[in-house]
């Protein structure tokens, strides 16, 4: 139960992150939409043994927390959260992949270990975007921002729906959590069924409350479109923004920044 | 002023499920009344607010709201002129702010933008609660989501309020602000509730129910002071009405606790 009422707590902090006032706060969340999702193409477009390409996309996220004043610790607990679904993703790639394709001094690296690493690394990088992004911006405004930018109504209303109910049913399932756990002992209670009843009570009040929120909507006009109020202007600091980090990505996908810094700095020293 | 009145004949109502909630309903409460429509659990209270502005379709009987009978032809004109309060305020509170979700009514109008601003400031002012416009509706109070609930409906500019248990899960306080506010209403105002105090405050006129049939309709203090009427409707009489425990108890009902400690206190000595 404690689990779920912090989780419940994180999600609202994370909401209230996108309150603070900060020149990334007050970009227009479409262009911050765009530049992230190109940002993940990138990340995401490079070939499976690529490291050095990536790291340079550090500095995506870097900025965005920075000039964003949002908490870097808090950020990285909510990536690690997540790390074991990447982990176990990635986990059998050096079992697999045997073949050394570097050498580091006396010790051969196989591509499965490599491999292993970039999918680590692009993890870390696409979901600090992420996170960084709906931190700076909110939920609800990225939502509305999909829809201004023509993703279809009803993915973008479902969007939104799901993230204002999250609250209401983390705090009903967590009220059913409490009300076992009252009546429980010596584990007994416990149990599997009672556990798939609860899920299948869960499910029947959420329908009955979806039934309940579509008629208060009804009640005030619905006709299946949301309609939004918040003015979103684009001004020259967005274009700015959208074009400049385009660019970057671009450029960064194209070369090898860090190896062609390499190949200088070394050809210098020679 | 015929377009303020709301009138059910006859009206009859069985849930898909084969529970027949009302068996010939029928009254008529004209401008401006502020009426309360009392019974106990599953007497049907419920299911005559669905059908004040459509969301329950009649089956036997009409309902009418002003000049139509409710169908679904005319369903968009009643649920412009009936503003529906719902009773648990996070059903009504669906949008991402206050703001917005005070503005979602107006917008489905078709309203332009700076109207919207407009009524949607003019709601929230009414309500007290403009000071709440940026926050997110789930990070509100008990009674601050419900004064926003209000405003949401407000904002439609109703010309009848129907309100489900306006003040359950109220502190005492926020109950009292949101009977005043009631009472500043030019709006014709049909309440469900078992908040018997406050009808006594606040309507003149109370209908009560039992097993799907108007068992009583008339004035309020009528109403309320008829014990056994109210006994055989599983009502009581509201506080306010009932003898003071202390000054003058009575040796049975709901003052018994009290009396037995006295009593009690009294053989100790």
């Amino acid at each position: 139960m404690a689990k779920i009422a912090s989780s419940f707590l994180d999600i609202s902090y994370l909401d209230s992150l996108s309150r603070l006032q900060s020149p990334i706060h007050r970009l227009d969340p479409r262009v911050k939409v765009i530049a992230t999702a190109l940002y993940l193409i990138s990340v995401v477009s490079f070939g499976k043994y690529e490291i050095t390409g990536l790291i340079p996309f550090f500095v995506y996220p870097i900025v965005l927390i920075a000039l964003g004043d949002l908490p870097l610790v808090y950020l990285l607990k909510k990536i690690l959260i997540a790390a074991p679904f990447a982990f176990f993703i990635g986990m059998f790639n050096p079992l697999i992949d045997r073949a050394v394709v570097m050498h580091l001094g006396p010790i051969g690296i196989s591509g499965g270990w490599i491999s292993f690493v970039s999918i680590m690394l692009r993890f870390v990088l696409t979901v600090g975007a992420v996170l960084a992004l709906i931190a700076s911006t909110g939920f609800a405004s990225i939502c509305m921002s999909l829809e201004k930018m023509g993703v279809p109504n009803v993915f973008a209303v479902q969007l939104l729906f799901l993230y204002r109910y999250i609250f209401v049913l983390i705090d009903e399932a967590s009220r059913m959590v409490r009300a076992r756990s009252l009546r429980v002992f010596e584990k007994r209670g416990m149990g599997f069924s009672v556990f798939i009843s609860m899920i299948g009570q869960l499910l029947l009040r959420a329908l009955d409350r979806a039934q309940r929120i579509h008629r208060a909507m009804r009640c005030r006009g619905f006709d299946g479109e949301i309609r939004m109020t918040r003015p979103l202007a684009f001004c020259r600091r967005d274009g700015v923004f959208v074009l400049g980090w385009s660019a970057l990505f671009v450029l960064m996908r194209l070369y090898d920044i860090p190896q062609w810094m390499g190949e200088r700095i070394t050809g210098l020293i020679g | 002023m015929s377009h303020h009145i709301v009138e059910l004949k006859d009206l009859h109502y069985t849930y898909p499920d084969g529970n027949a909630a009302l068996h010939g309903v029928s009254f008529r409460i004209t401008h401006g009344e502020t009426v309360a429509i009392v019974g106990a659990n599953g007497a049907g209270k419920s299911t005559i607010l669905l059908h004040l502005n459509g969301c329950l379709i009649p089956e036997t009987g009409t309902v009418r709201i002003g000049d139509f009978p409710l169908t679904r032809k005319t369903l968009d004109h009643v649920r412009r002129t009936v503003g529906m309060v719902f009773q648990d305020p996070d059903d009504q509170l669906f949008m991402p702010s206050v703001y917005e979700d005070v503005a979602f009514g107006p917008l489905n109008l078709g309203l332009p933008p700076e109207d919207v601003a407009e009524r949607v400031t003019q709601a929230l002012t009414t309500v007290g609660a403009l000071h709440l416009k940026d926050r997110p509706p789930y990070r509100l109070s008990g009674g601050e989501k419900r004064s926003v609930a209000i405003a949401s409906v407000l904002s439609m500019s109703p010309s009848i309020l129907v309100m489900d248990e306006p003040t359950s899960n109220l502190d005492p306080k926020s109950r009292r602000q949101l009977i005043q506010l009631l009472k500043t209403f030019a709006h014709t105002i049909i309440l469900a509730t078992h908040d018997l105090d406050m009808v006594l405050d606040l309507c003149a006129r109370t209908i009560v129910l039992k097993k799907g049939r108007v068992e009583a309709d008339g004035s309020t203090s009528d109403i309320l002071q008829n014990a056994v009427l109210l006994e055989s409707c599983r009502l009581e009489k509201p506080f306010a009405l009932q003898a003071c425990p202390i000054c003058s108890p009575v040796p049975s009902g709901n003052n018994s606790i009290l009396q037995s400690k006295q009593h009690a206190k009294h053989n100790h000595l």
